[in-house]
């Protein structure tokens, strides 16, 4: 398992979230969840303006194995989607934590963040899950 | 779960391990997507230890075959010869599909699936009695297949010279033995390249010869979209007890004629035919981003059917699928992929052949 960076919190269902020093969260899925999935081959973005909600679906990621629902960590307003990985989906293979992250919300409400699990209560689940 | 004995193997090349009907499989050794090149390019092989080998012996083996499979085992007259066939039910359902070797008029040796195994076992034994034909399972042999442009140049630097020169001239879809290894040339990935039996207590040595010869582990995720760009069909995925085979792209692996021979499912399948066919497989591109998965929806002008194996094709990079349909012209065809009807392209696969893309 690659480090997990320190300043990520985290779904249960996989997906990270980094909230920037503007105030804006980045979503991404985990390097576990890429692992699972193995070669990711597609992946749907949500359109720009997309108001969303915490814990629903609004990207999906498909591997050749299979099709996996991206859930928000947080509310807000999508404002950046990564372009790039409509072209280069095995970015989230070969850098999950950075180049590989999916979008990113101007929350509209950041305590939501604190719900998140911290990266040692992730670990922790997916070591547990392997058992 | 039940194990190959290459298990300890796979696991020290770092595999991925997956139960895969009751066998714990490798997946991927790492990139499914690079081990799919690397068998279009180079040279990749797969244990397939999990199959299961079937030996027939006995006087009347050939009229057994003959009566047990769809395709006409008389095909086969020089030993080594193999055949792929189906084994139908009394209604015309497909039982499993295998391939049969004609080793003498006393031995044939079949493979069938692993999935299926008690099923198949069952089915061979109960419909054998009458021929009194002896049935063997061969669980004291693995079996590891290389394929590749260059699989068979590797596997010909590893057999004992005095067995190479057999080996080398070995005909498309023909097997002999050579020492302990009965090599076929034969395989589920549109490649050139062998299925090598080899004795169980031999095999990790065989797998390690072959690694070092350059050949690369390959799991089951790249033997599946292998043989789907090959057009190659998945037994319990494309066609099962539901389905005749001409219903499931397989008419050519059925013999009609001689109009004489009593094999099992042949009343059902000239009444289907007589009735005519209803459902027929087809091959889908989808052009667009998105991935063809078993079991959607496909809307076509004569009605819907659905997806039987989809994945996504490294070598056309984009989705391709076989899907069953209602019979007839189906017109602009589109697949509901999550709420979303796609339009796809109907083609005549094999998708790659050779390394040849020919859709």
């Amino acid at each position: 398992m690659n480090e997990i960076p320190g300043d990520l919190k985290f779904l249960k269902s996989h997906e990270w979230a980094r909230m920037e020093d503007d105030g804006t969260v980045t979503v991404g899925i985990s390097d576990h969840a890429q692992g699972q999935l193995g070669d990711l081959v597609y992946v749907e973005l949500p359109s720009l303006g997309d108001t969303v909600e915490a814990g629903n679906a609004c990207a999906v990621v498909e591997s050749v194995k299979a099709a996996s629902d991206v859930y928000s960590p947080v509310s807000g307003k999508v404002i950046k989607v990564n372009d790039a990985l409509a072209d280069a989906p095995e970015t989230i293979n070969a850098d999950a934590f950075g180049e590989g992250w999916i979008f990113r919300i101007a929350p509209s409400n950041p305590s939501e963040m604190d719900e998140l699990l911290t990266p040692d209560d992730y670990a922790e689940q997916i070591e547990a899950a392997s058992d | 779960m039940q194990q190959t004995v290459l298990n300890a193997a796979h696991k020290r090349l770092g595999a991925r391990m997956v139960d895969f009907g009751g066998w714990e499989m490798p997946l991927s050794y790492g990139s499914q997507i690079d081990e799919h090149h690397h068998v279009r390019r180079d040279a990749g092989m797969f244990d397939v230890s999990h199959m299961t080998v079937v030996d027939l012996r006995g006087d009347h083996v050939r009229a057994f075959l003959r009566h047990l499979v769809a395709n006409d085992v008389d095909k086969l007259r020089s030993p080594g010869k193999a055949l792929y066939t189906c084994m139908l039910d009394k209604a015309g359902g497909v039982v499993d599909d295998l391939i049969v070797y004609f080793m003498d008029d006393t031995f044939f040796r079949v493979v069938v699936n692993a999935a299926t195994r008690d099923k198949d076992l069952a089915w061979i034994a109960a419909q054998a009695a009458a021929f009194g034909v002896g049935i063997s399972e061969r669980r004291d042999l693995a079996m590891i297949a290389v394929q590749g442009p260059q699989a068979r140049a590797r596997v010909h630097g590893l057999v004992h010279p005095a067995e190479r020169p057999a080996v080398e001239k070995l005909a498309r879809f023909s097997a002999c033995e050579a020492g302990v290894l009965f090599v076929a040339r034969t395989g589920y990935t549109g490649e050139d390249g062998y299925e090598v039996m080899v004795p169980a207590h031999a095999a990790e040595d065989f797998w390690e010869r072959l690694l070092a010869a350059g050949v690369k582990p390959c799991g089951l995720g790249a033997r599946d979209t292998l043989r789907l760009e090959a057009g190659m069909a998945l037994y319990g995925q494309d066609m099962d007890e539901s389905t005749t085979p001409f219903e499931a792209g397989l008419a050519w692996t059925v013999a009609m004629e001689p109009a004489d021979r009593e094999f099992v499912g042949r009343a059902a399948l000239e009444a289907q035919l007589a009735a005519g066919v209803p459902r027929q497989t087809v091959g889908l591109v989808l052009d667009d981003k998105g991935v063809l998965r078993h079991g959607q929806r496909v809307i076509t002008a004569n009605g819907d059917g659905e997806v039987l194996s989809g994945t996504f094709s490294p070598t056309l990079g984009k989705s391709i699928a076989l899907a069953r349909v209602p019979a007839g012209e189906p017109g602009a065809v589109l697949v509901d992929i999550r709420g979303r009807a796609l339009p796809v392209r109907v083609v005549k696969y094999p998708f790659v052949r050779e390394g040849k893309v020919r859709v």
